[in-house]
């Protein structure tokens, strides 16, 4: 029997109230939320300065400048900056994905502005010693043959790879060892001198700490910021959906299972499609034990331990996945029942309750979210980095609750074809 | 923010953990038992890891697949796992949803069915979750190595089982595993969050009150005697990349010796938290061994942590080693820096940055309601709640002079495992 969703008080919610934004005249967009529960404090943000920005044969550039930049500025050491950072018990990190070089960082709040100093000097202030960059080239290489090992890893960048073809959510942020051997200390210094602006930044601070003394504190370290030497970036390639299956396995001797991923693009992020495919994606490999899949190939089949779906939504587009761990002699049973679900889940509508469970979970799970700093801070990110408004996280029952079960299976119609999937599987060979 | 704790034992023998926090509408409730991988005996390794597993298949009142919806509805979350020396259940749920969490706790405490055709199917999901362990390069010699460190204790054996009892284990052991460890004097309930504790203690009453204390018959082992050589493990394996591993004998979490090893790791691989949801982790850059290893170039990443266990366990060390070097060049660099620390009284100082560290740590597990929630119980397992409560302040009382102590009694080579993962030669 379905029973009615209850409502949370929708104004204990993070929202136009108490998330503050200001932009700064040189164009640097903040956002707070105070919470006095803990003496904590959460910084993260992002500068619209990503992977899609590498050369091809030097893909990596991006992650590499971003996890370069804590190697030392004008006025600080490496030694320095984590001696800083660690005797206050604060961290601070820099990576890039395909669309943004983000950071992140935590203290307690007194060392709020040790950790914003910190921030502002690593932006502007980076020299990229060549020992550092050469000790850094090193560890990602070693990263990288660690990854040539694991399973998941390499079938996910196959999976990417086939999937969006020439677009750079193709490709690896941290690049190929290829790639990451031709970068040198010059192309990290061009990267950073192009694209890392005050425009294109965006800061969130939660915590134990008042609105107008972020603000304050970050126009100290980075109100004068310009930097008039930026390149505008170049378009992006046409992400054009695969017109018939595409079967790879990759073997890589040795391994006990065999990670498989199969799926198809999924909505852009800011399409009105992203929350009722999401929804849809709930049904079919997340809700309870991984959903409908979930309880086709763990519970009843007994086949992995992981089976489940997941959808990603970035600016350009996504994905929609299907991921199984499963033993080599039993890969082709678990592709035939992922396939068998796949099938019903575009004939037929999801039932009242299924819908009803799945709004039920994503309502009741909201405040869940929240609950830390980290999570109201990437949430806040989210809205400003989407368009969502910062109205968003107290509309989002009322969305959640007009979707429809016809409405998830014309948006399930419009992406799974699986006729024309991608489907990669990476371990040791059956035979 | 109030935090007020209470602690009371109901007839049964059902210990109980309360801790009131007010910051959210949320509550976390977590059922701990004692049993884990400690208490199997030889042919049933992994037994207690897949009794957990089975405590999700249904009782007569919630049946599989029941449960989850029920949870998953409301918008909680819930999970559990095996450890050494325990086995937990938790769910965390918006607060006025948490009758759920008792209701169906105390029922699978005692009525859950295990029938023979679920014990079929989690026997094969069981062995594909350790096949994908077996996929990660450095679980064979995890497993190995932990072998090495242990003579008879069963702290020698992976949680998950070993393959050979994951075929052999019958539906009639897992029921009689269940039996004889599920019960409330065999268990700590501890929950955090948004409630008043009398309320709380009424419910608690309510739904735990009228579960009779069990019988428990558990398997208790004999302490392994120290070390008394070091012993080298050697895999080789697929891949391009040289792993060096130590595990020395650490002191039991009961032990005051245990802070002093705390502190000794954070200065040596850097700081670690107890933490289990939230609150990431302070970087290591500026430890010793990073210092002596990484920044010189012998190797990209290293890294330590030792568990808080009833009886010892294992201080490790792992460091990823550069291409170009050997793991007995960056052995020989790791004894030099622990013979020098051995002959030198530290700077206070560096004790106290240990100190800011656990407590900013603290600080940031503290705004989760679920890790308060793991908090509450987990000390129960090895010692008391006190030992989480004075855990800083024991911290704090480390000194130079005990750190060297310690260094000269746990981190002897003849009282280590050194365990090497060497790449394949690759072949044509």
């Amino acid at each position: 029997m379905t029973q009615p969703v209850a409502y949370t008080d929708i104004h204990s919610l993070p929202g136009p109230e108490d998330i503050l934004r200001k932009v700064l005249p040189n164009g640097i967009t903040i956002l707070t939320r105070s919470n006095f529960n803990s003496p904590s404090v959460v910084l993260t943000g992002y500068i619209a300065a990503g992977s899609y920005l590498d050369p091809l044969e030097q893909l990596g550039l991006a992650h590499f400048t971003a996890s370069a930049l804590t190697r030392g500025t004008k006025t600080q050491t490496f030694q320095q900056i984590f001696d800083r950072l660690e005797s206050a018990g604060a961290s601070l990190g820099f990576g890039a994905s395909v669309h943004n070089t983000s950071f992140s960082g935590r203290s307690l709040v007194e060392d709020l502005p040790l950790l914003i100093d910190l921030l502002a000097d690593c932006l502007r202030r980076p020299t990229f010693p060549e020992e550092y960059v050469k000790r850094l080239q090193v560890q990602f290489l070693t990263s990288l043959s660690i990854r040539a090992q694991d399973t998941a890893e390499m079938a996910a960048i196959t999976f990417d790879e086939l999937l969006f073809g020439n677009h750079p959510y193709g490709r690896p942020e941290d690049g190929f060892i290829e790639t990451i051997q031709k970068i040198t200390r010059a192309d990290l210094v061009r990267f950073h001198q192009q694209y890392y602006h005050p425009q294109n930044l965006v800061i969130v601070v939660v915590g134990a700490v008042e609105a107008q003394s972020v603000f304050d504190v970050i126009e100290a370290a980075l109100g004068d910021w310009q930097n008039p030497a930026k390149v505008q970036s170049a378009e992006l390639a046409e992400i054009i959906p695969p017109t018939q299956t595409i079967r790879r396995h990759l073997d890589i001797p040795g391994k006990s299972q065999t990670d498989l991923i199969m799926g198809m693009l999924g909505p852009k992020r800011k399409s009105p499609d992203y929350l009722i495919a999401s929804l849809g994606n709930n049904v079919l490999g997340q809700f309870g034990m991984m959903g409908r899949i979930g309880a086709a190939v763990r519970e009843k089949a007994g086949l992995a331990y992981d089976a489940s779906t997941s959808l990603n939504a970035w600016i350009d587009g996504g994905s929609w996945e299907v991921s199984a761990g499963v033993n080599p002699v039993n890969l082709q049973k678990a592709i035939d029942l992922i396939l068998q679900e796949l099938h019903t889940f575009i004939q037929e509508p999801v039932s009242a309750d299924e819908l009803s469970d799945s709004q039920a979970n994503y309502i009741g799970r909201l405040p869940l979210s929240l609950e830390s700093n980290a999570g109201v801070a990437n949430s806040i990110l989210n809205l400003e980095r989407f368009d969502l408004g910062l109205d968003y996280l107290q509309r989002y029952a009322q969305i959640i609750q007009t979707v429809t079960p016809e409405a998830i299976l014309e948006v399930a119609r419009k992406y799974v074809h699986p006729d024309n999937l991608v489907i990669v599987s990476a371990g040791s060979k059956n035979e | 923010m109030s935090t007020e704790f209470r602690q009371e034992k109901l007839k049964n023998g059902l210990l109980v953990n309360l801790k009131e926090i007010h910051s959210a509408p949320i509550i976390s409730h977590w059922v701990w038992y004692r049993v884990g991988s400690r208490n199997e005996v030889a042919g049933k390794t992994g037994i207690s890891h897949w009794v957990e597993h089975m405590q999700f298949k249904g009782t007569p009142k919630f049946p599989a697949g029941v449960l989850d919806r029920a949870i998953s509805r409301d918008g909680g979350f819930w999970n559990a796992f095996t450890f050494l020396d325990w086995t937990t259940f938790f769910e965390t749920m918006p607060a006025d949803k948490i009758s759920l969490a008792l209701d169906l706790e105390s029922d699978r405490m005692v009525n859950s069915t295990f029938l023979a055709e679920e014990v079929t199917s989690e026997r094969t999901v069981i062995i594909s979750e350790r096949e994908g362990n077996e996929n990660e390069p450095l679980f064979r010699l995890d497993e190995e190595m932990q072998a090495a460190a242990f003579a008879s204790h069963p702290y020698r054996n992976e949680i998950i089982g070993s393959v050979e009892d994951l075929h052999a284990i019958q539906r009639d052991d897992l029921y009689a595993h269940y039996r004889s460890h599920y019960c409330p004097n065999n268990a700590v309930l501890a929950i955090a969050g948004d409630f008043d504790s009398d309320a709380m203690f009424k419910l608690i009453e309510q739904y735990y009150g009228s579960i009779p204390a069990g019988k428990v018959n558990s398997h208790f082992p004999a302490q392994d005697s120290p070390l008394s050589g070091e012993k080298r493990i050697e895999v080789k394996g697929p891949g391009d990349t040289t792993y060096l591993q130590l595990a020395y004998r650490a002191p039991a979490a009961a032990n005051e010796d245990f802070f002093t090893v705390s502190v000794l790791d954070s200065l040596l691989t850097g700081p670690s938290g107890l933490n289990m949801f939230g609150g990431g982790g302070i970087s290591n850059k500026t430890s010793r061994l990073y210092q002596a290893l990484v920044e010189k170039e012998f190797a990209t990443s290293v890294y330590g942590g030792l568990q808080a266990t009833i009886d010892p366990h294992l201080y490790n060390i792992n460091i990823t080693i550069r291409p170009e070097h050997k793991p007995e060049k960056v052995l020989a660099l790791i004894d030099a820096e622990i013979d020098h620390l051995q002959q030198i009284l530290i700077p206070q100082a560096e004790i106290d940055r240990a100190v800011k560290q656990a407590r900013a740590l603290f600080a940031y597990g503290s705004e989760n309601i679920t890790n308060q929630g793991f908090w509450l119980g987990y000390p129960e397992m090895f010692d008391h709640y006190d030992w989480f409560n004075q855990y800083v302040e024991r911290l704090n009382q480390v000194t130079p002079k005990k750190i060297q102590q310690a260094l000269q009694e746990y981190l002897k080579p003849e009282r280590r495992v050194v365990g090497i993962y060497l790449p394949e030669e690759v072949q044509a």
